[in-house]
């Protein structure tokens, strides 16, 4: 039986660093139940030879030559960065101390 | 931080069988990124090789370089593996600044290669073969730098700075099925493994594979279990070691703290661990995430990609002769023992005395150079082999020197001297330095003629049957002829002047 607790979304919540409230929890654990159970019907209807479908395209190997092609510039890449220093992304502490 | 208690090495062995898993990745050669036409090439300006793809922009949308799929089959073809038909990437998802996507595309349960196995040599010839498990294709991550704390640790930094420049050029990850059944030789047999997997990817020209660069690095589990026990262990996994040295020392710690654990009663916690080269300790990292955690995806934005049998076979076809197969090879046309030619892989100078050999010289007299004398000179001077100021031809022309009789040892080694010193070609520096054999029969006639005056009693004794008192009058020759004649035809005068057989 699909389906997703609250659990799972609180977990998942907070693998996606969304901080979400406990009425927020209630109300969207009830969606998101509700949005599997429907996207599960598909499982229904497919017959064994059905593959699942991870692509709506039936194409394959599309590659590229190894080529090089132009990069952005740094400023260019650097533009919607909230933070800078030596032309670099600056980010803020990752981990505290040990 | 806890002081790490650790039992002996051989108390560890005598209780616990180790099991290993290595995970190695290669950095590709490739001109540009897996999944966008960055250039990779080194030492560019900070965030100059990034491109709406490869920082994760919206609506950026990848394309596979196809020279980064070649390589993975032929790495997965010289590994034995078998090559997937279809096969996809997947979404690896987790938030670190290193990534800029939040995810890094990887490949899940359909990895490229999968079911092989590698050979490898320990330094005493014995043959161990390690099961290939996958070899997937996958992107490298941003590089960054910790500001604010001490000595550049992530630890107590203020903040981060991230430069994408290596976000998205191509790794091909390498998984070993478990290693078991190496015992006491397992820490031997890591190193041995990564050893010849790098020969190996240098061998197929997909990577330079140079571990103090970065451009290859190995993940060690390691777990132990009761002797006679069939089920595995707690693992640990010892990220980033990256030298074989450290390998070979971060699989040893790992049994040895392992067993001191289990030994107390205590159990062992699966995390990963940091190496230090210091003292070759390990130290803990994060808890490990449950794989689940990463909810891994089938990648939307990438077909999947189906190696036609043909394009395989015709890959199969671009294959090197094997590593360990070349080096038996070679080790038996150059005559040397298993050890002897250890030396020479451990000197880095298989190819250059290869190419010595193919430039006209004899396998021992190219192998005496490269091992003795330029050996000696690359370790004094700090660089490696290849990086000395002579080329095999070069060495290849002094052996022919040599053998046609116009240099003897002593001079020819002042002229590779000279050509090291960048005086020019080996004949140039012979000719500068007037290098040559003295040849002249009369001359040299007249300097042996003066050794036996100026040395009658060592003279004496030779006429008396003691031919080995000969070396003093050669000596008295070279002397004289400042090392410029041929010692052994000198002895040859010396006996026939003093009428005895030589």
């Amino acid at each position: 039986m699909p389906g997703i607790s609250r659990e799972e979304v609180a977990h998942l919540a907070k693998l996606a660093r969304l901080e979400l409230k406990d009425e927020e929890l209630d109300h969207f654990a009830g969606q998101l139940d509700d949005i599997i159970g429907a996207v599960a019907a598909v499982s229904d209807v497919a017959d064994e030879d059905v593959p699942p479908t991870s692509h709506p395209l039936p194409l394959t190997n599309v590659m590229r030559p190894d080529e090089v092609r132009p990069s952005l510039t740094p400023e260019q890449a650097l533009s919607g960065a909230p933070a800078q220093e030596q032309q670099r992304f600056k980010v803020p502490q990752i981990l505290g101390e040990e | 931080m806890t002081v790490t208690e650790l039992v002996s090495y051989d108390e560890a062995l005598a209780s616990y069988d180790p099991v290993m898993g290595l995970e190695v990745h290669v950095e590709l050669g490739t001109r540009t990124k897996m999944f966008c036409g960055c250039s990779t090439a080194l030492g560019a300006d900070a965030n100059s090789q990034v491109c709406p793809t490869c920082l994760g922009l919206p609506g950026a949308l990848p394309v596979v370089n196809k020279s980064g799929v070649e390589s993975a089959i032929r790495i997965g073809l010289a590994l034995h593996c078998e090559i997937a038909e279809w096969c996809r990437f997947a979404r690896k998802n987790y938030f670190y600044p290193d990534m800029p996507k939040n995810f890094q595309t990887s490949q899940y349960d359909e990895p490229i290669a999968f079911d092989g196995y590698l050979d490898v040599q320990l330094e005493d010839g014995e043959v161990f073969r390690v099961e290939i498990e996958r070899a997937h294709m996958e992107e490298d991550t941003g590089k960054s730098t910790h500001v604010g704390g001490a000595t550049g640790r992530i630890h107590g930094a203020s903040h981060s700075l991230l430069d994408y420049n290596r976000a998205g050029i191509p790794l091909i990850e390498i998984v070993t099925k478990p290693i078991v059944g190496a015992g006491e030789r397992a820490p031997e047999v890591a190193k041995a493994y990564v050893a010849e997997l790098r020969e190996l990817i240098k061998a197929l020209g997909v990577s330079e594979a140079r571990m103090e660069m970065g451009q290859m690095r190995c993940d060690v589990n390691l777990s132990l279990r009761p002797k006679g026990r069939e089920a595995f262990g707690t693992r640990s996994e010892t990220k980033n070691v990256n030298s074989l040295r450290s390998v070979e020392r971060a699989a040893r710690f790992e049994i040895q703290r392992h067993a001191a654990v289990l030994s107390s009663g205590g159990s062992i916690v699966q995390e990963t661990r940091h190496f230090h080269e210091e003292d070759g300790s390990t130290t803990s990292g994060r808890v490990k995430e449950e794989a689940e955690d990463y909810r891994y995806f089938p990648e939307p934005d990438l077909v999947p990609v189906a190696p036609s049998r043909e394009w395989v076979e015709e890959l199969r076809g671009t294959l090197p002769e094997l590593p360990r197969v070349r080096r038996n090879r070679l080790r038996e046309e150059w005559g040397i023992t298993e050890h002897e030619m250890q030396s020479v892989l451990n000197a880095g100078a298989v190819d250059l005395i290869v190419a010595t050999v193919d430039a006209g010289a004899p396998a021992d007299q190219a192998r005496k150079w490269w091992m003795g004398e330029l050996a000696r000179r690359a370790n004094e001077d700090g660089v490696e082999l290849p990086a000395l100021s002579i080329t095999p031809e070069q060495v290849a022309r002094v052996c022919a020197l040599v053998a046609e009789g116009s240099l003897n040892d002593k001079l020819a080694r002042q002229t590779i001297e000279g050509v090291l010193a960048g005086e020019g070609t080996p004949d140039e520096v012979v000719d500068k330095r007037g290098l040559k054999v003295v040849s002249d029969e009369g001359a040299l006639g007249t300097a042996v003629d003066e050794a036996i005056a100026g040395n009658p009693d060592v003279a004496e004794k030779i006429r008396g049957g003691k031919v080995a008192a000969a070396g003093a009058l050669v000596g008295a020759v070279m002397k004289a002829t400042r090392g410029q004649a041929d010692a052994a035809r000198v002895k040859e005068m010396i006996m026939e002047k003093l009428g005895v057989e030589g």
